[in-house]
């Protein structure tokens, strides 16, 4: 019995649903007006690129994304907010910028958007935008929990030259202060994001993978397999939680 | 193992006060600060020799920002705006970045209201002067300290 | 051209002081960041800002590697007359952008 309970502690408990908060609320008054002012967001500057980008023919195929999809507003609603989610064909769970990119190659028959291309991101931005404010749903089924499990397992494995678990600073001392700024409990709730560090806007996996970095682990490379399962995970477990994109950040 | 000395340093003496320890910035070669002596010359090349009284503007910055990359700042001058008593222009300066010029801003009678703000970078704690020339051509001034602090999981991994 | 982002009430009381809000696409590369190699990274800024309003300059703005990427602006001018306003930035390398809005002043 004894032996049995080390092994459940060593997966700490989910923060409460009760005591789950968006990073947002471990901001500065200031930064959290930029988010919440549209007209002052830098983020927005990417989604009005986005909305342009929404309507331009592209491809072999020479089709908008309007095209197929009509006003994002409608068609788009909660779409962000449900990513990660499963492609029967590619057999796993993608992340919105694959779900865009794939969109990009098989439908309109046009060459792939780099990761962290400025037009990805934008195209990224203008779609998350239209579930701002929509609870963060993620589908579990037998397709997707295996991956679901493998994120769990690689957000509460020690890694890097710090040895340090994801969960150790986000489940066990959110709240508390480290290097001068207050530890969030890293729930995804606002990307892509605008986050002040990079003085740009950046995705889940860009940030995911500074995480890697801080705790000196070798990051993995963008649109990894273990990304994705990190992606779904903390989906996952910032579900119920209104989205936020786009966010800023420190 | 130096840099993480420093900002041990820093937190320790950082705790709520402008600490002005000149620790430097986040990237990997520190450019040279500017000193308090540049702003001043800064400052003397804008107003000539027109002694500056602090008064009358209102420089508004956050007491503590979580990174120096995009700090909100506004400055607020009392001024009725109009052709006879307007402000002409509002100047920023900062003690410790690389350059002390900020931003300098153009108004006139037509601004209706002598309020301007922008989003600035500083880099490392200091202290932040506003200097407003009006229509009658002094010079005041109001000045503001701040607290940059930082994220521990950069991109860079410094 | 970059994307900008403009804030101006569509319409305004004559007389009436209006806030304007500007926030453009621009890295603002300060002349100051390395490379990982050490090579300097040269500036690349916005150095000016201005506003004109049926034609008459009525703000504007220097801007020095001080000011955040994306430079964001707020002013204020009297809504006088109905027309429009220009927004304008130059800078380093060339750049130019401009905005325009159309204004009613009842």
């Amino acid at each position: 019995m004894a032996v049995l309970a080390f092994a459940a502690s060593a997966f700490a408990a989910e923060i409460p649903r009760a005591d789950r908060r968006s990073g947002s609320d471990f901001m500065s008054r200031e930064t959290r007006a930029m988010q919440d002012d549209d007209t002052a967001n830098p983020a927005m500057l990417w989604v009005l690129e986005g909305g342009t980008l929404w309507t331009r023919k592209a491809g072999a195929a020479g089709r908008a994304c309007a095209d197929c999809h009509g006003d994002a507003r409608a068609t788009m609603k909660g779409v962000a907010a449900r990513h990660p989610s499963f492609d029967t064909a590619q057999r796993r769970p993608i992340n919105l910028e694959q779900r865009i990119s794939f969109c990009r190659t098989d439908r309109q028959g046009a060459p792939p958007l780099a990761y962290e291309s400025r037009e990805l991101l934008a195209l990224a931005a203008y779609v998350a935008r239209q579930s701002r404010g929509l609870p963060i749903e993620i589908a579990i089924d037998q397709r997707t929990q295996p991956f679901l499990d493998a994120g769990r397992t690689t957000y509460h494995r020690r890694q890097g030259q710090l040895n340090l678990a994801c969960s150790q600073c986000h489940d066990a001392n959110w709240g508390r202060q480290l290097a001068g700024n207050v530890i969030p409990q890293a729930h995804p709730t606002g990307y892509p994001l605008y986050r002040l560090e990079w003085q740009g806007l950046g995705s889940l996996q860009r940030r995911l993978r500074n995480c890697l970095v801080g705790i000196r682990a070798e990051p993995y490379e963008y649109g990894a397999p273990e990304l994705v399962q990190l992606e779904l995970y903390l989906m996952w477990r910032a579900r119920g939680m209104l989205f936020e994109a786009p966010a800023v950040r420190p | 193992m130096e840099r993480r000395a420093s900002r041990r340093e820093f937190l320790r003496a950082a705790g709520g006060v402008a600490a002005g320890l000149g620790l430097g910035s986040i990237v990997a070669v520190r450019p040279a600060h500017a000193t308090p002596a540049e702003m001043q010359e800064a400052i003397r090349k804008v107003v000539g020799s027109v002694p500056v009284s602090p008064g009358k503007v209102k420089l508004d910055l956050p007491p503590l920002i979580e990174n120096g990359n995009a700090v909100p700042l506004t400055v607020d001058v009392a001024s009725p705006m109009t052709g006879a008593d307007h402000v002409r222009a509002i100047h920023v300066f900062t003690q410790k970045n690389p350059q002390p010029n900020v931003v300098s801003f153009h108004l006139g009678p037509r601004a209706g209201r002598a309020r301007v703000a922008t989003r600035v970078r500083l880099a490392d704690s200091q202290t932040v002067v506003a200097i407003c020339e009006l229509s009658d051509g002094s010079f005041w001034s109001d000045s503001a300290d701040i607290v940059v602090t930082l994220a521990a999981c950069l991109e860079d991994g410094i | 051209m970059a994307s900008a982002l403009i804030n101006v009430p569509e319409r305004a009381k004559r007389g009436e002081v209006i806030e304007i809000k500007t926030l453009i696409a621009h890295t603002m590369e300060t002349g100051f960041r390395r490379t990982q190699l050490g090579a300097l990274i040269p500036r690349d800024i916005i150095r000016r800002f201005a506003c004109t309003y049926n034609g008459t300059e009525v703000f504007r703005a220097e801007l020095h590697p001080a000011i955040s990427a994306n430079p964001f602006i707020v002013f204020s001018t009297i809504a006088v007359e109905s027309g429009t306003l220009e927004f304008h930035w130059t800078g380093d390398n060339g750049f130019s952008a401009t905005q325009s809005t159309a204004i009613l002043v009842e």
